[in-house]
């Protein structure tokens, strides 16, 4: 298929309560690429699930066109849900099913054979290791056995596109890794990977590409790297024996340094690529003379740039 | 044709839950047995009072037993349902291309062998009390009863996908069920009722059900009663199913 995974143009989403209407998603055009992985960002309320649902077929559109793994989100509803997955926040398997048995069923509703379901829910178990649990009820799992169930169940028909809604949520550390292999196996498949997520280290650690929805619209889009960049230069702290002033001096006529200042007896510079500005910092030194103590360097986070774009800290936000 | 396949697929899923806690058949067939044992013999009195259809006490009685067995048991189906919302099955199913018809045709379905399993074992169990039946009554009397339980089992469905929490589908069923059931001349024969109650139970579709009911268990199989009864029944679940699929394709977290 050529073209891209997803592409919207406009997409509204309005809701109204007793009073008042509330524009949850207020026209976002965004185009997502075949065979990435891609984050959707934003704080509570901003609009990320309303987005996921309406492109998943769960929610109709009020507004605006999108088209979805190669079909018209709006006239080909059908299509759309053959070749997406979509694993919701809540899972979706029932406590008192089996996991083997819930594949099954999954597999036969995308119209296989029960042979072909079976055997599809044999593989999926393997590749899940599942192996120890798929024979029993799903109340019996661990937090990480049933998030990977549930991924399961949305990879059953081996969709082109894989919406995941915060697919880590509430899990602990090992079994976070654990879904980050997975969702990097699903990329290397070749499948396009949608997700939202509250973690802005899952989102640089595993995203191509990522947007930021707030108050219902994109506010950047792009790669983590390229956002980071934007938002703030690296930051180079050194120390030297001596002189801070005269080091200062030296350095901040330098053409790749954006801003400077000492700070508690440190020298604190902004630039652009800190990977590159370091070796010349030191050259710069050398030649000159000075004993360079302590030199360290930091990079922004997507917190820097959530904090810029939204004002406001993803984790005052995150629930 | 997908839609056949579907509902059975849905069927097979929620009948495979169903059968791992069949304790839900115990307490359907104790409670309309409960009134049989403890109740019915009170009427075996009053059958003679003018107004009261004449042919026996249990034949009076069971039929609208029965009817309360189809309403009741189909009443609370939308429990289920909403603790499935919030596991994010209903989700789940709604993003594969399933068709919406059959994700509550294949529950209702579940839901109306269950019903018809059990008045099959309260007529049984009301044979030896004096009740009479000949075979195609029965036959007539379950599709009945089928039909009512559709009927409600969709509605529930609707409800629960529109109410989306216990604390506001408790209320509406407990409190629509009874008047509804009250109406019908379900627990008497409204031939009973005062000249104003009869005016408001006829408004009431269920009073036809139970009125053809009783009709074939008196042995009236040919009554106009009974094909009145079925029809409304039955026009009015296809009614209720179109709700229903609709619910389930619209159903919003």
């Amino acid at each position: 298929m050529d073209g891209n995974a997803i592409e919207t143009r406009g997409l509204r989403r309005v809701f109204k309560t007793r009073n008042r209407v509330v524009e949850a998603v207020a026209g976002v055009d965004m185009t997502v690429h075949n065979g990435e992985i891609f984050g959707f960002l934003g704080p509570n309320g901003a609009g990320k699930t309303t987005t996921l649902r309406m492109l998943a077929t769960l929610l109709p559109p009020s507004g605006g066109t999108a088209t979805v793994a190669g079909a018209d989100l709006l006239k080909q509803q059908g299509e759309v849900r053959e070749r997406i997955g979509y694993v919701g926040q809540a899972g979706g398997s029932d406590r008192e099913i089996m996991g083997r048995t819930e594949l099954v069923f999954q597999g036969r509703l995308y119209g296989m054979s029960l042979a072909a379901a079976k055997k599809r829910a044999a593989d999926l178990i393997e590749m899940l290791e599942l192996e120890g649990c798929a024979d029993r009820k799903v109340a019996t799992y661990s937090g990480g056995q049933k998030r990977r169930l549930d991924i399961g169940l949305g990879l059953v028909h081996d969709p082109q596109l894989l919406f995941l809604d915060e697919p880590t949520t509430g899990l602990d550390p090992q079994s976070r890794a654990r879904v980050w292999d997975e969702v990097r196996r699903m990329h290397d498949r070749g499948t396009t990977v949608f997700l939202t997520t509250h973690y802005l280290d899952e989102a640089d650690a595993l995203c191509d590409r990522i947007a930021i929805i707030d108050h219902g619209k994109i506010v950047t889009l792009g790669s983590p790297e390229e956002l980071k960049r934007e938002v703030a230069g690296d930051l180079v702290t050194l120390s030297v024996k001596g002189d801070q002033q005269a080091a200062l001096d030296l350095l901040k006529g330098q053409p790749f340094v954006r801003e400077s200042a000492t700070e508690e007896g440190a020298i604190r510079l902004y630039v652009d690529r800190g990977e590159v500005a370091m070796p010349a910092i030191l050259r710069l030194l050398d030649s000159a003379g000075m004993q360079l103590l302590t030199i360290g360097l930091q990079r922004p986070s997507l917190d820097d740039v959530f904090l810029r774009k939204t004002g406001r800290s993803l984790r005052e936000t995150a629930a | 044709m997908k839609v056949m396949r579907d509902t059975w697929l849905v069927f097979g899923r929620y009948w495979g839950l169903f059968i791992h806690n069949p304790v839900w058949v115990v307490i359907g067939v104790v409670q309309p047995l409960l009134y049989l044992i403890l109740f019915a013999p009170l009427l075996s009195s009053i059958a003679k009072t003018p107004g009261f259809p004449t042919g026996g006490a249990y034949n009076v009685f069971v039929p609208g037993l029965l009817v309360q067995l189809g309403m009741f048991g189909a009443a609370g189906v939308g429990f289920s349902l909403i603790a499935e919302l919030r596991m994010g099955v209903i989700e789940r199913l709604r993003v594969t291309p399933v068709s919406r018809v059959s994700l509550l045709l294949g529950r209702a379905l579940r839901d109306i062998v269950s019903i018809v399993t059990q008045s099959l074992i309260l007529i049984v169990l009301a044979l030896p009390f004096g009740l009479s039946i000949n075979p195609i009554g029965v036959v007539v009397v379950l599709a009945l009863i089928a039909l009512i339980g559709l009927l409600t089992a969709s509605i529930a469905y609707a409800a629960a996908l529109w109410l989306r929490s216990e604390d506001s589908y408790a209320p509406l069923i407990f409190t629509s069920s009874l008047p509804i059931l009250l109406l019908s001349g379900v627990l008497l024969p409204l031939g009973l009722a005062p000249q104003w109650l009869r005016g408001i139970a006829a408004l009431n579709p269920l009073s036809y059900a139970v009125d053809a009911a009783r009709a074939v268990f008196l042995g009236n199989l040919g009554d106009p009663s009974v094909i009145k009864g079925v029809a409304l029944m039955a026009v009015l679940s296809i009614f209720a199913v179109l709700l229903g699929a609709r619910a389930f394709g619209r159903a919003v977290a």
